[in-house]
């Protein structure tokens, strides 16, 4: 079966700077990832070429069986890549129904048609719900707390009906019970269907929800396999702990 | 409420205010009237791109201006009927709106207030030396004393007033319409995350093309006309500062998230603008404006509809 996601020899450069150095990776329908390494690895910039915010200068990105070169951002979405940024990102002039709303009518439109008003209420509403937001559909972002803004950004990209999520950071300074709230819900995601990345600093929430985890270290990618295995890689532990 | 019923509402609205102006049987109501409805259409056009996508326009005069000389053109080219030569502002502007969309949208902020405002200094400098439409000279317009219209005859001040109040209900309907749509919500993603909106799958440099174009000829509407009325049409006061700053205050005063606040703030500076204009004088007005701007920034940054919709939510929550 041909993956999913396939970005080959990947790389993007900043002035003199090498952020990616020729990435190779292939995600496969229904997998969960951890992407992890140091910060400034260039998790992030991996993220923003497959998703279209940064284009890359090498290699290319393939996405269900499409390459994804010069497409714009919202193309990609379009075709069914979604994303959650590491700082939310929430449309503070939009409630949080009219946040979900933003996708459905500019990406689940754009493949199924125009949807009836009732319909794309009733899906907002089921989603907040899902991330248990629902009694605050008419409220303002800035009403929300750290935890919930990081769900109301999840459940957005969702809104998109995406194959593909990409979950940058998005449990960063949350607490213990919150990362599992996070957790459980991107396991939720993930039985329904969704193939998923997940980027994270936190090993123990990596560790447990990824089938396989790759690390970056430098702008190169230094080890993919079982997180049980990688993580005693030798490399991978000097990378993350020093000699 | 459904746009055929709102546009009715306002055609009512209009027809009601010109009976008004008719039966207090001054001449000068309908001369002051046409400059306060010509900051509705400005105000609201100038919203469109600023209000709703958060992009902010200074170069609002040169659009004005562009619908303005393409009347100027033809008048010496060909004399053409006023609503024909509405729709040609509307056109000329829009293109101009479009082209330098495309030219500057990728500019952000500061960046792109700028480069509408170095675009109005070329456009300016471009029509002063084009001798054709008058050059640094300015061009005279004659106009006819009366109109016909269906048989009955009117003063022309009144027809022009007429002309500019449908352009003042078709550019509150437009923006109306605009921010109860789709593209409504796309505009208000730009303003609010651009980078968010785009990973959510909003085409956003094709939403602010839309904005910039729907906007410019709205703006160029509301300056075809304007040689008819002013009778001497000069650069300096085609691309007059007056244009720029009100396009952008009147907005700010009434308020730039909702279709209201532009229609609020025009009528409410524009009136304040003409009742300075007769009774201490016409040099004061931009000095109305700049005091009023510096006031509502520091005590109501939303605008007057921020204000009343902020009072209505605390009592609500009381």
């Amino acid at each position: 079966m041909s993956p999913l996601l396939h970005v080959s020899n990947v790389s993007k450069r900043f002035g003199g700077f090498i952020a990616l150095d020729g990435i190779e990776l292939e995600v496969q329908q229904g997998e969960r990832v951890g992407l992890i390494g140091p910060n400034g690895s260039g998790k992030s910039t991996l993220v923003n070429c497959i998703c279209g915010a940064l284009q890359n200068e090498q290699g290319s990105v393939h996405f269900d069986g499409h390459a994804m070169d010069g497409l714009a951002a919202h193309q990609r979405t379009h075709r069914g890549l979604a994303r959650s940024f590491q700082l939310p990102r929430p449309f503070v002039s939009l409630s949080l129904a009219d946040n979900i709303r933003v996708p459905m009518l500019y990406t689940v439109h754009k493949r199924t048609g125009p949807l009836h008003a009732d319909s794309v209420d009733a899906r907002c509403i089921e989603l907040l719900r899902l991330v248990g937001l629902d009694k605050k559909a008419r409220h303002m972002p800035r009403d929300l707390t750290q935890v919930e803004m990081r769900k109301l950004e999840l459940a957005r990209a969702v809104a998109a009906e995406p194959k593909l999520l990409i979950a940058d950071e998005s449990m960063a300074g949350l607490s213990h019970t919150e990362i599992e709230d996070i957790l459980a819900l991107l396991k939720q995601l993930n039985e329904r269907g969704i193939t998923i990345i997940l980027i994270e600093h936190i090993m123990s929430a990596v560790m447990s929800f990824s089938q396989r985890l790759v690390v970056l270290v430098s702008g190169k990618k230094i080890a993919d396999g079982k997180p049980e295995d990688v993580v005693r890689n030798p490399e991978v532990v000097r990378a993350y702990l020093g000699q | 409420m459904n746009t055929l019923r709102f546009t009715i509402i306002c055609l009512l609205v209009g027809v009601a205010v010109y009976i008004c102006g008719h039966l207090l049987g001054v001449g000068y109501v309908f001369f002051a009237g046409y400059t306060i409805l010509q900051f509705v259409v400005l105000s609201s056009a100038w919203n469109i791109l600023g209000g709703y996508c958060g992009y902010v326009n200074f170069g609002s005069a040169a659009f004005f201006a562009l619908g303005a000389y393409s009347t100027v053109f033809f008048y010496k080219f060909n004399p053409l009927p006023i609503p024909i030569l509405i729709v040609i502002g509307a056109v000329v502007s829009g293109i101009v709106g479009l082209g330098m969309g495309y030219l500057t949208l990728r500019l952000r902020g500061a960046f792109f207030a700028i480069a509408t405002l170095a675009m109005a200094v070329v456009l300016q400098t471009l029509v002063v030396n084009w001798t054709y439409v008058g050059g640094s000279r300015g061009a005279y317009i004659v106009r006819e004393e009366t109109v016909s219209i269906f048989g009955y005859s009117i003063e022309y001040i009144e027809y022009l007033f007429l002309l500019m109040l449908a352009l003042a209900i078709v550019s509150i309907v437009v923006s109306r319409t605009i921010a109860r749509t789709q593209l409504g919500f796309g505009f208000a993603t730009i303003r609010d995350d651009e980078l968010a909106a785009e990973a959510l799958g909003v085409p956003t440099l094709r939403l602010k093309l839309i904005a910039t174009t729907i906007s410019g000829a709205l703006m160029g509407m509301a300056g075809a006309p304007f040689p008819y009325y002013i009778g001497y049409l000069q650069p300096a006061s085609a691309f007059g500062l007056e244009y720029g700053v009100n396009s952008i205050a009147m907005p700010i005063i009434g308020g730039t998230t909702s279709w209201v606040g532009p229609l609020v703030g025009a009528i409410l500076l524009g009136s304040l603008q003409q009742l300075a204009t007769v009774t201490i004088s016409s040099a004061v007005n931009l000095l109305i404006v700049g005091l009023l701007l510096v006031a509502f920034v520091v005590i109501a940054p939303n605008g007057l509809v921020g204000l009343v919709q902020e009072r209505l939510r605390a009592r609500r929550s009381k």
